[in-house]
């Protein structure tokens, strides 16, 4: 029983309950972080990181938060933990942070991890409410990594700085689409893979 | 225990997350503090070889694919010299490696309010003393082959650093790079663009009649133009700030008398 509900809470959030597919959470970093694999695979680990430390603690101190001040409560949780994590990423990754940039920062204000304190760890043990996190970050990253592939293959013709189709301008055939570096294309292609995702789960959609 | 929805309950419970979540950031922040500063310095010598070209020029790298050790040795190329902006002279009774203009330009007796100036840069002070760089290749000739001065102005959310190194002929530029700022990504952050800094390689950042003419322009530059780079799309106010930062910094109230006396002391030198 408790093994089966922790399978349920980390896997369902990957394709039945995704944050990004099925409930249209955090779009804004999807869209933001996603031109490069390396980048979305870090800002991956953060967010992930990020949704179970703070479902673990808001759950851990949950029966002491008063109702009345309780968003304020779990965002303050929130940003320490990603403030944290920012500082970590400005020490270990200083490359990369400055390519993340405010991305880091604005993991705050992403409603997947805000939905998921109010939505789940308020009602739950810190154990379940920890990998409840660890799911709906995995979920979240699926979604980013998907979306980076196609965006760093398309548009830059690499694959985390690797050369996979050589560019026309590097003597190669390829021309790149540009498109697919700004942010609109990752709407694309989130658009695509709710498709998909509905296509092959008829039970995801909604009535009209 | 006071009861938990209690107003002192309510109070306990701020009061008590509030200290314990500011006690954890202060640890992260203090603790990880010195890692940052140096990953800071690196970054900036990178940048720095980044806007002289030396990483290209030598190893056929952006200076972001090079080891520690071929930073640091072509590091060992830049010397660093004090400059008093208010008479364009070396300043020799400093120590540069221990003169941090960014500090300099924060306290109100080493730094002047930048005021009535034709070029507003949108920040309030700069440092009374500039740091600047000059690259001289072991074993070449001349004094030095580049300078490379700091140069600082308003975006649109931020105040943008950078670094821009001129040739040895002083009105050309040989690249330009700001090394800090937090313009919108995608639109001002596209300042980073190397193919947008690479425009800059051989414009002139003064006219004719030496006033300081290095432009971005607004949409594509005109061309064949000298002075003239694209403009960054969908960021006006980012492309203005750093037309007037290059103009601020290059005028006689930057490091305008700085180059005129360097451009004197050439032409005293292959006068003689």
């Amino acid at each position: 029983m408790a093994a089966s509900k922790a399978k349920k809470v980390v896997f369902d959030p990957l394709v039945d309950n995704n944050p990004i597919a099925l409930q249209i959470l955090g779009i804004c970093s999807a869209l933001a972080v996603t031109t490069k694999l390396e980048t979305s695979i870090v800002m991956a680990i953060a967010v992930l990181l990020v949704t179970a430390c703070s479902n673990f603690c808001v759950s851990a101190i949950r029966s002491f938060i008063p109702s009345s001040i309780r968003i304020i409560a779990q965002m303050c949780v929130i940003a320490s933990l990603v403030i944290v994590v920012d500082q970590i990423l400005k020490a270990y990754l200083f490359d990369i942070s400055k390519q993340l940039s405010v991305f880091v920062g604005l993991i705050i204000t992403n409603c997947i991890v805000m939905g998921r304190a109010e939505g789940f760890a308020m009602k739950n043990k810190p154990g379940v409410s920890f990998l409840d996190g660890v799911g709906n970050g995995l979920g979240y990253g699926l979604v980013l990594l998907f979306v980076a592939v196609f965006r760093e293959v398309l548009g830059s013709g690499t694959l985390l700085g690797f050369e996979i189709l050589k560019l026309d301008r590097n003597g190669g055939w390829y021309n790149p689409n540009n498109l697919m570096l700004l942010p609109p294309s990752a709407f694309f292609l989130i658009g695509f893979l709710i498709w998909i995702i509905r296509a092959n789960k008829p039970e995801q959609i909604e009535e009209a | 225990m006071p009861q938990r929805d209690s107003m002192i309950g309510t109070l306990l419970a701020a009061t008590v997350l509030c200290v314990v979540c500011s006690a954890v950031v202060s640890v992260a922040a203090v603790g990880l503090r010195e890692k940052q500063e140096q990953n800071k310095v690196l970054d900036r010598q990178k940048n720095i070889l980044d806007a002289t070209g030396l990483a290209r020029g030598e190893y056929g790298l952006p200076a972001a694919e090079l080891s520690k050790e071929q930073i640091d040795e072509l590091s060992s190329w830049i010397s660093e010299k004090l400059v008093d902006l208010e008479t364009g002279e070396y300043v020799t009774d400093m120590d540069p490696a221990k003169y941090d203009p960014r500090e300099a330009a924060e306290k109100p007796d080493t730094s002047v309010a930048i005021t009535d100036v034709k070029y507003d840069p949108g920040v309030d002070r700069r440092e009374k003393i500039a740091k600047v760089y000059l690259v001289k290749k072991p074993g070449s000739e001349g004094e030095f082959q580049q300078v490379v001065l700091p140069v600082y102005g308003k975006g649109l959310w931020s105040t943008l650093y950078g670094f821009l190194a001129l040739r040895s002929d002083l009105e050309t530029i040989q690249g330009l790079t700001f090394y800090q700022h937090a313009e919108t990504p995608g639109l001002g952050g596209e300042v980073d663009n190397p193919a947008w800094k690479a425009q800059w390689e051989g414009q002139k950042l003064y006219d004719e009649a030496g006033e300081p003419a290095a432009i971005v322009a607004k949409g594509p530059a005109p061309s064949g133009s000298m002075y003239a780079v694209d403009g960054l799309s969908g960021a006006t106010i980012t492309s203005r700030g750093v037309t007037t930062l290059l103009r601020y910094w290059s005028s006689d109230d930057g490091y305008g008398k700085f180059i005129k006396n360097l451009n004197e002391q050439h032409a005293a030198k292959s006068g003689s």
